[in-house]
């Protein structure tokens, strides 16, 4: 129990997808201007970066190892990821119209997402099973979101403070996600 | 190897493919072509202050039900004809709605907010919010222009902002923006039904005028010459303007900061310079109404509560009809106010200019006799407001007074307003203290009689105002102080010819603060008099609340005669029957039955429109203690105003022309420099004024 538990505050805080390992920068900056979309943006995130982790270890498994298809694995999760965002588009858009709308150009955007791939990856790379790599998942896109909401609540303030021109926007929204990162160091006692 | 490799990724993309082709045939939206028509249509700004998420997200909105097609704040008008055009809708026209900023502090106050870090109203208030004396009052550091995205405000040169009218959309990000509520977005509506706050930005005289007038606004207007302007903030509070500007006892000065360092402010001066502009140009200003609801109401007493209420109600879009019993509106103001403090013509103009907005009246129709509260709920009126006044004249509780030749204050003066030219005789004495005593002294003064007025204290403790006091001196009226009736003595044909009277000392003070007058035994003395007219109070006259042959009275009463309602709401025991005025508070001022008659007029538009009366915790009831400091430094001193007298001698004493006049403009603008422009805690002080200036002004 308590190996799974430090799996998954490893996953979020620790090991945080995007602001340790880097991955998914985009989207973080490109949707983190106002917290209600950087909510939506990062239950999205959770949903695919799951979904997709969990069928990427099916293929894994049960095709791609057993056939000695194991070089294909970049091509092959691209594939099913890819797969995946358009199906989550096609759900969100008859379900959830108003997070669609808002998502907007984001929503492809977590087809090119590397940190839902990232996600995937490192799973096959730990040999995680299917019920940690499904947590792993979850874990991750949970810090994928802390971080994008955690973004968001400081540049909403910064929208209203006088900045130089030249800062304004996404410079320092860079600035800030490089003093989260740095803060976000301090979780690596933790474990 | 190379074929296995394509097969599988085949066979992957294929399952994929055929799992996407299922979900796209189940998971099938199908957008209504007019959601793309209407986001056409929109202007594209995507700014969310329409509540939707950009403007895809209302055109669905609309396309869906939940918006409407004026949703867009952006847009004008011809936009939402347009979009209604599409949806096969008709446009409703919506109330417009503005920023208003509501502070009246500015940098040159004692405790403006000195900040030198991060220039941020926010950032200010979270760091220092405790340290800035007024609790309310705008930092002026600007993040509400930052934060409009229209460029609709800008700093003013007081470091407060300003907000322009032709490019605000009431989108409410500045008020978002602004720790200190200082800025809100309302409209028409909202502004009449805005009960005064404890949060708002509210100067001493604010607090204490019982209609709530915004008086530091109205001020400010006639001191930059906009005095269209002036009129419309009072009669957003204030439909007799006219009126008030002649018989206003004006609490409000009793609090004006500036008598700490001069003498107060003519605040009611001023509002009698607009008003009678207003008056002389013989056009009423346009005053709007929000679109009809089609609701009823039956307003019971045209007086000054009943009249004030109708005017809300109307303004708020509803049809009242006023029910009086006598030939004419205007209640006391109109019978129990002589012609040369209030003429006739200047009221009936004013009236008219309320029943011009939409108002039917119907005169010579006595409640109780004529209709009842049944009846009026039976011919569709759907709430009712009783503001019939306190017209019956307490008596003396002396021997002898229901003889001939005693007639009580208010019957006299009603009798002479209506014309049936009452006896006086030769001596006349009247027997009170108040404003009612002093019009019926001075009333006689006019009708050729020898006038002594009998008060039972001092002059220093008379209720009534100094200015009375001394015109009615100036007139020749004799005064009796210290004096209190003991029995009328009549002639064998029962007619009045003296009254006897005690003389008295005063004691301890009573509840009112007054010292309480004490009979001096053995002082008993006569005084000759054709008419005695004792003017020691009235009460409301309840007996058309009384069915017939039942005696039992549908509402609750108090031991005053007075109708027992929600102090808040001003709702009697019956649920859509709502009170206001001298039947509910006693004999009071004009001023604060039209204030209770705003307040009522709320309330019954809240209990038509929905559920319940809101009332928020918050709102202002007394004065605000910390607003109350006497300590004003730096103020130069100037001369109040004085109102010119129309007529003197014999035409001032022999006719009922009116005898105070209106100030000049250049007296008005003068007057109106005068004002402190205070806010909660803060004033505006004269810095520029050189110290020895101030000093040799103080010595």
């Amino acid at each position: 129990m308590q190996e799974y538990f430090l799996l998954f505050i490893g996953a979020m805080f620790v090991n945080n997808i995007v602001l340790a390992q880097y991955l998914g920068n985009c989207p973080f900056i490109g949707t983190s201007k106002e917290t209600s979309v950087a909510v939506g943006m990062g239950g999205a995130v959770v949903f695919v970066a799951v979904m997709a982790t969990a069928i990427t270890w099916l293929v894994q498994r049960h095709v791609l190892v057993p056939f000695g298809l194991g070089y294909l694995q970049t091509l092959a999760f691209i594939l099913v990821i890819a797969s995946l965002v358009q199906f989550v588009e096609m759900f969100l858009k008859k379900m959830v119209p108003p997070l669609y709308k808002s998502l907007g150009i984001f929503l492809p955007l977590i087809t090119t997402n590397c940190a839902v791939m990232g996600i995937a990856l490192i799973c096959q790379r730990e040999e995680f099973g299917l019920f940690e790599s499904t947590m792993f998942a979850f874990a991750s896109g949970l810090g994928f979101m802390l971080a994008l909401v955690l973004l968001a609540g400081v540049r909403e303030r910064l929208a209203v403070r006088r900045l130089p021109m030249a800062m304004r926007g996404t410079p320092i929204g860079l600035i800030m996600a490089g003093l989260m990162s740095l803060a976000f160091f301090a979780f690596k006692g933790m474990i | 190897m190379i074929v296995t490799s394509g097969l599988t990724l085949f066979s992957i993309g294929l399952g994929a493919a055929a799992i996407l082709g299922v979900a796209s045939k189940l998971l099938y939206v199908k957008e209504d072509p007019r959601i793309g028509l209407i986001e056409d249509s929109l202007p594209g700004a995507n700014c969310g202050g329409c509540g939707y998420p950009g403007c895809s997200g209302a055109a669905a909105a609309i396309v869906a039900g939940k918006a409407p097609a004026s949703v867009c704040i952006v847009s004008d008008a011809e936009t939402a004809a347009v979009v209604a055009g599409i949806m096969g809708q008709e446009v409703i026209e919506r109330e417009p709605e503005l920023a208003v900023r509501d502070c009246s502090g500015g940098t040159r106050a004692e405790d403006a907010f000195h900040y030198e870090g991060a220039l941020d109203c926010r950032a200010a208030h979270l760091l220092y919010g405790g340290s800035k004396t007024c609790p309310e009052g705008c930092l002026g550091l600007g993040s509400c222009v930052r934060a409009c995205p229209f460029n609709a405000i800008h700093m003013g040169p007081a470091g407060l902002p300003v907000i322009d009218p032709d490019e605000c959309k009431a989108c409410g990000n500045c008020v978002d923006a602004c720790p200190r509520g200082v800025i809100t977005v309302s409209g028409m509506s909202a502004r009449l039904l805005h009960l005064n706050q404890t949060t708002d930005c509210l100067a001493p005289c604010r607090q204490k005028c019982p209609a709530q007038i915004n008086i530091p606004k109205y001020i400010e207007q006639i001191k930059a010459g906009d005095y269209d302007g002036a009129v419309m903030t009072i009669k957003e509070r204030n439909p007799l303007l006219v009126t008030c500007g002649r018989v206003c006892p004006r609490p409000c000065e009793t609090e004006c900061r500036r008598q700490y360092v001069d003498e107060t402010v003519g605040i009611n001066m001023l509002k009698r310079f607009v008003a009678d502009r207003e008056l002389r140009s013989g056009t009423h200003l346009p005053v709007a109404c929000a679109k009809d609801t089609g609701k009823k109401v039956a307003v019971v007493g045209g007086g000054p509560a009943g009249l004030s209420c109708a005017y809300f109600l109307r303004r708020l879009g509803h049809s009242p009809t006023i029910f009086d019993a006598m030939p004419a509106l205007g209640g006391q103001t109109r019978y129990g106010i002589p012609e040369y403090r209030l003429p006739k013509a200047d009221l009936d103009w004013e009236i008219q200019g309320i029943l011009d907005l939409g108002i039917d009246a119907r005169l010579n129709t006595s409640f109780g006799k004529d209709f009842t509260l049944e009846t009026l709920k039976a011919d569709g009126f759907e709430t009712i407001f009783l503001g019939i006044g306190a017209w019956q004249a307490s008596g003396m509780y002396a021997e002898g007074e229901d003889l001939d030749g005693v007639m009580g204050g208010i019957e006299f003066l009603t009798a002479h307003a209506l014309g049936q030219k009452p006896e006086t005789g030769d001596k006349v004495i009247v027997v009170g203290g108040g404003n009612t005593a002093i019009d019926a002294a001075r009333t006689c003064v006019r009708l050729g009689a020898e006038v002594t007025l009998m008060y039972r204290r001092t002059r220093n403790e008379m209720p009534a105002d100094m200015e009375e006091i001394v015109g009615a001196e100036d007139e020749g009226v004799k005064f009796k102080f210290l004096a209190a009736p003991a029995r009328v003595i009549g002639d064998e044909n029962g007619r009045a010819t003296h009254l006897e009277y005690y003389e008295m000392e005063l004691g301890e003070p009573d509840d009112s603060g007054r010292r309480r007058p004490v009979k001096k035994e053995g002082s008993e003395a006569r005084m000759e008099a054709s008419l005695i007219i004792p003017a020691i109070g009235q009460k409301p006259d309840l007996g058309c609340l009384y069915d017939d042959g039942e005696g039992e009275c549908p509402l609750e009463t108090t031991r005053w005669q007075t109708i027992v309602a929600d102090p808040d709401t001003f709702q009697t025991a019956i649920p859509g029957v709502f009170t206001a005025g001298d039947v509910y508070t006693g004999p009071d001022l004009v001023i604060s039955a039209i204030g209770d008659g705003r307040k009522a007029a709320r309330s019954m538009h809240y209990f038509m429109t929905q559920d319940h009366v809101p009332v928020p915790e918050t709102t202002q009831k007394g004065m605000i203690p910390y607003t109350l400091f006497k300590e004003i430094g730096q103020v130069e001193r100037k001369k109040r105003a004085v109102l010119p007298h129309l007529c003197h001698g014999d035409e001032r004493n022999c006719t009922f022309n009116e005898v105070e006049g209106s100030l000049s403009e250049a007296e008005a603008r003068a007057e109106a420099d005068r004002c402190l422009r205070c806010g909660l805690v803060c004033y505006d002080r004269d810095a520029d004024a050189p110290t020895d200036r101030i000093e040799n002004a103080n010595t």
